[in-house]
């Protein structure tokens, strides 16, 4: 049984602890409207990307002269895996939900005999990786000290995928990320870049697709425009990713604070109890005391 | 004369949506050479090279933009601009174009490909004439 100073140190303790929570979610809450701010201001442009890139794609056709980062190599060997998980913890599931996903598919991709490559963009989902797949991981990208991820940040890494692909050192590139559906929810998700698939035709809704002039050519421009795309997709994960994080830390932060709550009033009823427990026993002493006269 | 007819103008960044609004003349940094877009334009896609977008609104206000790189759609009602990224022409710092430029020339050390070297050159000449019009020696 601890005794009654114990328990005083522990109430303290939790009430220190639900303090730091408590402020760590109203952080968390802070920078979501912010990362949700930035998720919202890109998303006009990836929005006006698919659609010139699908005006373009029906304009080139299954054409030879489509680029190889569209038609692939024409064989599935080698996989890159393009893992982007959060660089701090304290998330709830967020980071372990997104590398359990794509350890799944990498012993999936093993298992049926391919050749499996993983940059992990993110220090958790190194972490997590690095236990079973250490031998696998080709690069890593550390975006611990960008403050606020720019364009420049999703650029660089888009960069390093296409130089990879024109070594030829894979064939299939696939992005590993988590959608922001809500605060509470957040879905991590599996996204093919390589070859790249052009989204599906809007040609209906667009209605004629008007005879375009190209300046140059539509595969030159199509040659440019795909390895932006890359960039945009993976720009829009990264920023779905933040969004993300801060809403799985916000609810993990959100429990913790009410969890923390729960313990303060259980060991305060203990508390009470035991010091009650302890002026009766006082009493019993001094009246029987008493009576023995 | 007639007035010139309005159309709708876009002007995009990956970061955010810069201008969006009713305009009756912008004038953009085709790779092929400067053109100036009106209302009615044949629908053309066109890929952009750094330089400066000077935008005319509808109400005769006058913007210019520095972009680095994109695109533009076309059509006859309107004109949308794909900037890889786009700044005011008056926040621009002589710096950041500066540092674009010492990018490339570090790229272009490390280019293996004649097409590829070509290609960074072209962009470093564009950097550099971009240098010399929004930052008066």
């Amino acid at each position: 049984m601890p005794s009654l100073k114990d328990l005083k140190n522990r109430i303290a303790s939790v009430k220190a602890t639900q303090k730091i929570t408590k402020a760590m979610k109203m952080v968390a809450a802070a920078k979501l409207r912010r990362a949700q701010e930035a998720a919202e201001a890109a998303r006009p442009y990836s929005q006006r990307m698919s659609a010139v890139l699908a005006n373009i794609a029906q304009a080139v056709g299954q054409d030879d002269s489509a680029p190889r980062l569209m038609t692939g190599t024409g064989k599935d060997q080698v996989h890159l895996l393009v893992v982007c998980t959060a660089e701090r913890g304290l998330c709830g599931g967020f980071n372990s939900q997104i590398a359990r996903l794509a350890r799944d598919h990498t012993r999936k991709l093993l298992a049926s005999g391919k050749t499996v490559k993983i940059i992990c963009v993110g220090k958790k989902g190194f972490d997590i990786l690095r236990r079973e797949f250490a031998s696998l991981i080709i690069d890593r990208v550390d975006l611990r000290e960008v403050k606020k991820i720019g364009f420049a940040n999703a650029d660089q890494i888009g960069r390093k995928v296409i130089g990879l692909f024109e070594q030829g050192e894979f064939d299939v590139c696939t992005l590993f990320y988590s959608e922001f559906k809500s605060v509470i929810a957040q879905i991590p998700t599996a996204l093919q870049l390589i070859p790249a698939s052009a989204p599906a035709a809007v040609a209906e809704t667009t209605g004629a697709t008007a005879i375009y002039d190209y300046e140059p050519d539509a595969s030159a421009i199509l040659g440019d425009l795909i390895p932006r795309n890359i960039s945009v997709q993976i720009f829009r994960a990264l920023l779905e990713n933040v969004a993300g994080e801060m809403g799985a830390k916000m609810s993990a932060m959100d429990n913790a604070t009410r969890n923390a709550g729960e313990m303060i009033n259980k060991l305060t009823l203990n508390y009470n109890r035991q010091r009650q427990a302890q002026i009766t026993k006082e009493l019993i002493e001094i009246i029987s005391g008493a009576e023995a006269l | 004369m007639v007035m010139a007819d309005n159309f709708n103008f876009e002007l995009v960044s990956p970061e955010r949506l810069l201008v969006s609004g009713s305009v009756s003349e912008v004038v953009i940094p085709a790779t092929e050479g400067e053109m100036t877009v009106m209302a009615n334009h044949a629908p053309t896609m066109t890929t952009i090279k750094p330089g400066v977008v000077t935008v005319k609104f509808a109400d005769g206000r006058k913007d210019r933009y520095v972009v680095f790189g994109g695109f533009a759609d076309i059509i006859p009602t309107g004109c949308t601009l794909l900037a890889e990224s786009a700044v005011p022409a008056a926040d621009i710092k002589s710096d950041e174009i500066t540092r674009r430029i010492e990018a490339a020339r570090a790229e272009l050390a490390h280019a293996k490909s004649d097409d590829q070297k070509f290609g960074i050159e072209t962009y470093l000449a564009e950097l550099t004439t971009l240098q010399g019009i929004v930052v008066p020696v």
